[in-house]
């Protein structure tokens, strides 16, 4: 057929987003609950291949009353840290950049990944990590990123600069010991972490 | 390359304060979120190879000694992008509860009887269509604390990847003709005009003669930029 019309007259509607529940645990983390059933990612993401430094990146999820989260799903998706994102095809390790874990089984809503420090995947950005969280009581999953305090590059990142200068902070994981970087997420309250609309 | 997505539909999306449902109260961000238009990122990579072919038939998945109890269907359908696109090779999730409206989650404690075989976890790749296909028993309905004689509608839950990272879902499948969903505030945190997409379809096509009955379920998720789309004419 030719001369056809380029302009897109009709969107087929989105489909809305619910709630992941309470129960999300068994079919999407269940080796990590101790359910008997493949998971396809979970906290332990990096091995000696990876390129890039060890780190461990933990927090927790506090709620409005600032009480930590329990049920909570964290997704992280990263690149390695030569800045490069793995694709289905051109992985040579175990790392795919991407980890799932939910906040039931540390105690206190904790959550834990153990992987790499993202290099820089284009230039003029910052290192960061990419967050989906979910969880009961969010009728929409909630995307946010992951800095790394004390990275000089913070400055000059395009993402970080739309970001007003009095809630940057709550982008930022500190390091608590050499290798580990603690970043607490806050659904809300004053230290509200950011979310974006990506 | 990665293309732009158009944005997300709010207007067909629940708010996340919704004084109905009771948990979002303290859960749900309160500041508006910050627009970081511009940014494309792939679809996370994960273990395609953990995947196995008897993963997508729940029927079977968990069974330890017998059949699962329950009432068989089919649940099939295409993961579209807005612009009709189907998209191939993407990851779906599914999780749900038994016949009875008990999940296997151990901190489910509602007095409905497990099943010892049935799991209720399930996912598939989409075929180049865009097709996924699940064969699963038919949840039942469930209590919940959320109000007095709260019961959530028949439903079966999904997760989906996508082909770009903003393009992540994850929702509810319910069934038509429920009385439940115009009671049910999760449901119902939904704008009125885009409710019925998370509503599956009784097909006689799907459905296999003394087998099972067949729903179509098809699902949209983001659209790449107009703008740049090309027509092949
Ligand atoms: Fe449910």
């Amino acid at each position: 057929m030719s001369g056809q019309d380029s302009t897109v007259t009709q969107l087929l509607g989105q489909t809305p987003s619910q709630t992941v529940g309470p129960f999300f645990a068994y079919g999407l983390t269940p080796q990590q609950y101790g359910y008997d059933w493949v998971s396809i990612a979970g906290g332990d993401m990096a091995d000696e291949a990876t390129p890039g430094d060890r780190i461990t990146l933990e927090g927790q999820v506090f709620d409005g009353a600032g009480k930590p989260i329990a049920d909570a799903m964290i997704e992280i998706w990263q690149a390695d840290g030569t800045g490069a994102f793995a694709t289905e095809q051109g992985r040579n390790t175990r790392f795919t950049g991407f980890g799932r874990v939910g906040t039931g089984m540390l105690g206190d809503g904790l959550f834990r990944f153990t992987t790499v420090k993202p290099g820089v995947s284009v230039a003029g950005e910052a290192p960061h990590i990419n967050i989906i969280v979910t969880m009961r009581g969010l009728l929409m999953h909630a995307f946010t990123r992951v800095y790394f305090d004390g990275d000089a590059r913070n400055d000059m990142d395009p993402v970080l600069a739309q970001v007003p200068p009095e809630r940057r902070g709550t982008l930022l994981a500190r390091k608590t010991s050499p290798g580990t970087w603690r970043f607490d997420i806050h659904m809300q309250g004053d230290a509200e972490t950011v979310f974006f609309d990506l | 390359m990665v293309k732009l997505l158009n944005p997300r539909d709010f207007s067909s999306q629940p708010g996340y304060l919704d004084s109905g449902y009771r948990s979002t109260a303290l859960r749900g961000p309160t500041k508006p979120l910050i627009p970081i238009r511009g940014v494309s990122l792939a679809a996370p990579v994960y273990g395609h190879d953990r995947i196995a072919p008897g993963d997508a038939d729940l029927t079977v998945n968990g069974r330890k000694e017998g059949e699962p109890q329950g009432e068989r269907i089919i649940v099939t359908g295409r993961v579209l992008d807005e612009n009709g696109r189907p998209l191939a090779n993407t990851l779906v999730e599914i999780w749900q509860a038994n016949a009875a409206g008990r999940y296997i989650h151990v901190v489910d404690q509602h007095a409905a009887p497990l099943d010892p075989n049935f799991f209720g976890g399930g996912r598939c790749v989409t075929d180049e269509q865009g097709r996924y296909r699940f064969l699963t028993i038919k949840p039942g309905a469930y209590p919940w604390g959320n109000h007095f004689n709260a019961w959530r509608p028949n439903h079966i839950h999904f997760s989906l990847f996508g082909h770009q990272f903003g393009q992540r879902l994850v929702t509810q499948m319910y069934f038509p003709g429920d009385p439940l969903l115009l009671l049910d505030p999760i449901y119902l945190g939904v704008p009125a005009k885009s409710r019925e997409r998370m509503v599956a379809q009784f097909s006689i096509d799907v459905t296999e003669e003394g087998y099972a009955l067949g729903y179509v379920f098809d699902i949209v998720l983001r659209g790449e930029n107009a703008a740049i789309w090309e027509t092949h004419g």
